[in-house]
């Protein structure tokens, strides 16, 4: 096992158990913060993929933005001091039976796949072709996706409005 | 570098790069700490036409060191209501948020944590892990203050990278580059190529930048400055309102963690600005290596400017403290939204115009 491996198996295990704290816990806060260390595995894999850029990027918008703001929709809607929302399971019987078959057709596809194995080469910086991709042959997209959120941001304004 | 010699010395990469992460900490940041807490009650001092501390050591240099001491002794003080599984890893994710950024700021033109391409978005995204271990002590403190302390600085700081990341911007149009390394060689060792005085390309632009540069220093300079919650922008952690913010609760090494962390963040903000716009690592006037044809002191020389313009900045951010009232919460979110913003605007449309065209 290399150091490499190590690591990698760190940022799983990380990015795992937290997980599976995220939907096992009751308290929703406790739920909340468990993400922030799924969010920071998936972040480290992505690093060791080679995709410096989304990693940052996954860093920046997840845990700087989304995470942040769930914590505040959580705090501020609910009496602050003591946290009252707490989760429950319902419906136990039809969610396992769907849950079961997904994993059973991942399991399947995964074994099944014949894996393409490849040296993978020493990974570059990946931040210039992106932008120059962005700018140049995706710029469309790209504008798109902006006007999209822009959007949203308009349409949360003027709700928050009235 | 530095890491080529571990290396050589160690004869194993991870060893080399564990001692590599580790001596910013233990050769830099601990020592600054140190050095910054004195440097602060004396400056706060002279400043009221006091003297400071006095008692220990000569002018009381030893102070801090005598209340490192007196920290470590202390209680750990962990009250029955709070949350003590985030209550204990709150000040360990706030440190490690505010250390990991001192993993991509060159320290000398031979030592570097990490070369990575994405040196400047990187420091904005490890932020983010402090803004979310300070929400996370705050709520497990289970206290009315530290809960609004700890609302107060994520607001302030999600707030105020905006006008960060957007100078950021602007720098990585004029230079073409998000390494903070890159972005100090390029930058050369002559005060008048440095970004603040529109940078090492002579030309019309650079007459066009001189303005613009001195208008973003400014801007990242007051941005930075409230996103490590220092006074005019120390709203977070308002002694008269809110006993001592986000970190009330907390007491003991835990608490010095806390302390560790706001101290490295004042001097990596500090080095984020100074490598931005004054140079980073390089001389205003040349090397004396150079000079007398002495190739190993250059390093050492680069090192010296490192922490002479950092310390410098931490003095600005100090001397702010002790000049200037606090801002009230809204006054604080208006001159982000309605000044700094637009204003960074402004300038990210004039430079972008100025690069495509000239």
């Amino acid at each position: 096992m290399t150091t490499y491996d190590i690591i990698f198996y760190l940022f799983a295990a990380v990015t795992l158990l937290s997980a599976f704290f995220v939907v096992t816990n009751r308290n929703i806060v406790h739920s909340a913060f468990y993400l922030l260390f799924t969010f920071f595995g998936v972040a480290g894999i992505y690093v060791m993929l080679g995709a410096d850029f989304v990693a940052i990027v996954q860093l920046i918008v997840y845990v700087g933005g989304i995470l942040i703001l769930l914590l505040f929709g959580v705090m501020l809607t609910n009496k602050i001091t003591n946290i009252e929302i707490k989760t429950d399971s319902i419906n136990a019987l039809p969610a396992s039976i769907v849950l079961g078959l997904f994993t059973g057709a991942l399991g399947a596809a995964v074994l099944n796949t014949n894996w393409k194995v490849v040296e993978s080469p020493a990974p570059e910086a990946t931040t210039t072709a992106l932008g120059n991709l962005l700018i140049n042959e995706y710029a469309l997209i790209f504008e798109l996706l902006g006007i999209v959120l822009l959007i949203a941001m308009i349409g949360a304004a003027s709700m928050a409005r009235k | 570098m530095i890491y080529d010699w571990l290396f050589r010395l160690t004869g194993s990469e991870t060893a080399a790069a564990i001692i590599q992460s580790l001596l910013p900490l233990f050769l830099f940041i601990l020592p600054f700490a140190l050095f910054a807490v004195l440097l602060e009650r004396k400056v706060s001092a002279h400043m009221q036409d006091r003297l400071g501390p006095m008692r220990v050591g000569y002018h009381g240099i030893l102070q801090t060191v005598a209340d490192i001491i007196k920290l470590v002794q202390k209680e750990d003080i962990v009250a029955k209501d709070n949350d003590r599984l985030f209550f204990d890893l709150s000040p360990v994710i706030v440190f490690t948020g505010s250390y990991a950024a001192f993993a991509v700021i060159p320290f000398s033109g031979i030592f570097l944590g990490s070369n990575i391409d994405l040196g400047l978005i990187y420091i904005v995204a490890v932020t983010g892990l402090v803004v979310a271990g300070i929400l996370m002590g705050g709520w497990a403190s289970n206290n009315k203050y530290s809960l609004l302390g700890a609302m107060r600085a994520a607001a302030q700081i999600i707030s105020y990278e905006i006008p960060t990341l957007l100078i950021i911007l602007v720098v990585i149009m004029v230079s073409g580059t998000l390494n903070l390394y890159t972005l100090s060689e390029w930058q050369t060792s002559y005060f008048w190529n440095w970004l603040i005085l529109g940078g090492p390309v002579f030309g019309i632009e650079k007459l066009l930048f001189i303005p613009l540069m001195m208008m973003s220093a400014l801007i990242i300079f007051t941005s930075t400055l409230a996103e490590v919650n220092r006074t005019p922008f120390d709203i977070p952690e308002a002694e008269s309102e809110l006993v001592s913010g986000y970190h009330t609760e907390y007491s003991g090494m835990k608490f010095a963690m806390f302390f560790l962390a706001e101290y490295a963040n004042m001097f990596a903000v500090a080095a984020i600005v100074s490598a931005l716009f004054f140079g980073g690592f390089q001389s205003p006037f040349g090397y004396l290596g150079d000079l007398f044809n002495l190739p190993w002191l250059i390093p050492i020389e680069q090192f010296f400017w490192f922490t002479v313009k950092g310390i410098f900045f931490v003095f600005v951010q100090m001397w702010l403290r002790w000049t200037l009232p606090r801002f009230r919460v809204d006054q604080l979110m208006t001159f982000c939204w309605k000044y700094l913003i637009p204003f960074a605007f402004v300038i990210l449309i004039i430079v972008g115009l100025i690069t495509v065209l000239v």
